[in-house]
């Protein structure tokens, strides 16, 4: 099959809910207001973007800012959960010990929603990037944390047994062969992460900044101007849509030993 | 000196969920000299995985000593080189990464670390298949990679444990050949585990039948067999009869106290 058949093969979903949507929208069965059609959420949008005529007023012109300040709260919160929760799950996966003393605790506030951080972080960090960044921090964590502890539990004991045969000492076993082991599992989880990074940006946004596009779809909902809260909506699918596609990219360069064995080599 | 020496080696499990303890290797001593080709065989569950695992350093002994060299076994090391019953190569690396591992958990540099391999890729017949990773490599393959890993070691001592038990005869055949190749050149010692009779047969300098459960040397034989082994030839074939008349003996013994008890 030719990448051109390929990438119309992509489309075709996305295509039919615009057309149906845009179809609806005009038939005059809701007011236009509450359900603009594809076509005026893409002027505003790239009014949003661009500023050519000021339909979004205030708003013209400011979305690469807009876009730049939830992506940096994101990296901001996503770097260190990813950070933290690859060498903790590591930690938790090998020490009998460290799961002893730590799972317990991480196991009781897994559960807790990162949303009902809200109040302290507020408290705590003020209205700025901080609350964010720690909800972005809280939402991604856990499950890189537990997706890291799976695969270092599930890393195949006698690869281990091969590597200690060969001299290697308890952090050369880690290195070299806990850590590759587990890369399948801990990119399951970055992905799983990066998901939960741009939900709790937008909600923090929502609630505890006064910028970034969660922010900007907050307002305009206020101002009753749902065509830019289906913009920032869309906006919002995208750059995650594009985030998850940069792990992708770089889950297929560490995994590429992966590609003869798994069902991802299947064409088709 | 010997290369290997196990002493007067015992080994109990304790059964916890029947509380009682179960006797799996009974006052076992085998002396391996230099050069020597030992091979191990019994049955499954006769414990001469655990024996070879001892001598690795995965396993102790309840009782006895296992010295390697002349110096007593404290756990694994790369002062003796394994090849498993699966490969147990490092997916995530090409044949030659994982051939030259160790050096890798030294701190070579990586020029370095594929110059070495090389020798040993040729040694195991691998050429032109340096960059392949395991998953594209079929079972003779990867036990290839397997025994140049532990080749590379320059070990005074190779285990191994069934390694061939999963391959087709005829590959099996060819990698029996190589391997004896193999040892001839590097002249070391190698401990081969095996319920096969003609494998151990083709192989070894000594084998040592192990009985089941618990786990004694039943006889050890020596051969004298020239090399390559002809499994056709009436001295292979007296030695063969004999061992099977050994395994008969101790199957029959096995029963009658089952039945007895």
């Amino acid at each position: 099959m030719t990448a051109l058949s390929k990438s119309w093969e992509r489309a075709v979903v996305p295509l039919f809910i615009l057309v149906a949507w845009e179809i609806v929208s005009r038939s005059g069965l809701f007011p236009v207001a509450l359900l603009p059609p594809p076509s005026a959420v893409l002027h505003s949008w790239g009014d949003w973007v661009f500023g050519y005529d000021e339909t979004t007023q205030a708003n013209s012109g400011r979305w690469l800012a807009d876009a730049l300040s939830s992506a940096t709260r994101v990296a901001a919160g996503y770097a260190i959960a990813a950070v933290s929760g690859v060498l903790l799950g590591i930690a938790i996966g090998w020490w009998r010990w460290v799961e002893r003393t730590i799972e317990p605790t991480i196991q009781m506030l897994r559960p807790v929603p990162p949303v009902s951080w809200i109040p302290l972080a507020i408290i705590w960090f003020g209205i700025a990037n901080k609350p964010a960044i720690f909800l972005v921090f809280l939402g991604a964590f856990f499950p890189i944390l537990m997706n890291t502890i799976h695969g270092v539990k599930t890393a195949d004991r006698n690869l281990i047994r091969a590597a200690s045969m060969m001299g290697a000492t308890e952090q050369q076993l880690l290195r070299h062969v806990v850590f590759p082991a587990a890369l399948p599992s801990i990119f399951a989880g970055l992905r799983i992460g990066i998901g939960a990074a741009w939900m709790l940006t937008v909600t923090a946004e929502m609630v505890a900044v006064k910028s970034g596009l969660g922010y900007v779809l907050w307002d305009s909902y206020y101002f009753l101007r749902y065509d830019l809260v289906l913009a920032a909506m869309a906006s919002i699918g995208l750059l995650g849509f594009a985030t998850d596609g940069l792990i992708k990219l770089l889950m297929s360069a560490a995994l590429h030993w992966q590609r003869a064995s798994t069902l991802q080599s299947r064409e088709g | 000196m010997a290369a290997i020496e196990l002493k007067n080696i015992t080994k109990v499990y304790r059964d916890a969920k029947r509380k009682r303890d179960l006797l799996a290797i009974d006052d076992v001593s085998l002396s391996v000299g230099n050069n020597e080709f030992l091979c191990l065989l019994g049955s499954s569950g006769c414990g001469k995985s655990t024996l070879l695992n001892m001598i690795a350093g995965f396993e102790t002994p309840t009782k006895g000593s296992v010295t390697v060299g002349g110096k007593p076994v404290d756990g694994p090391g790369a002062d003796r080189g394994m090849v498993f019953q699966q490969a147990n190569l490092m997916p995530w690396l090409p044949v030659w990464e994982n051939v030259a591992f160790h050096l890798r958990l030294k701190g070579w540099r990586k020029a370095d670390r594929r110059a070495a391999a090389q020798e040993y890729i040729d040694m195991v017949g691998l050429q032109g298949f340096e960059n392949h990773f395991p998953a594209e490599l079929s079972g003779g393959m990867s036990q290839r990679v397997g025994i140049a890993r532990a080749l590379l070691l320059n070990p005074q001592v190779i285990l191994m444990d069934e390694p061939f038990a999963a391959l087709d005869a005829q590959t099996k055949m060819d990698m029996q050949e190589e391997l004896v190749a193999i040892w001839q050149k590097q002249r070391c010692t190698i401990v081969f585990v095996t319920h096969s009779v003609d494998e151990a047969l083709v192989l070894g300098t000594q084998v040592a039948v192990l009985t089941s459960r618990p786990g004694r040397v039943r006889e050890l034989i020596g051969l004298d067999l020239p090399r390559p082994r002809d499994i056709t030839s009436p001295r292979f074939n007296d030695h063969k009869r004999h061992i099977l008349n050994l395994i008969r003996e101790e199957g029959l013994q096995q029963r009658q106290q089952v039945a007895a008890a």
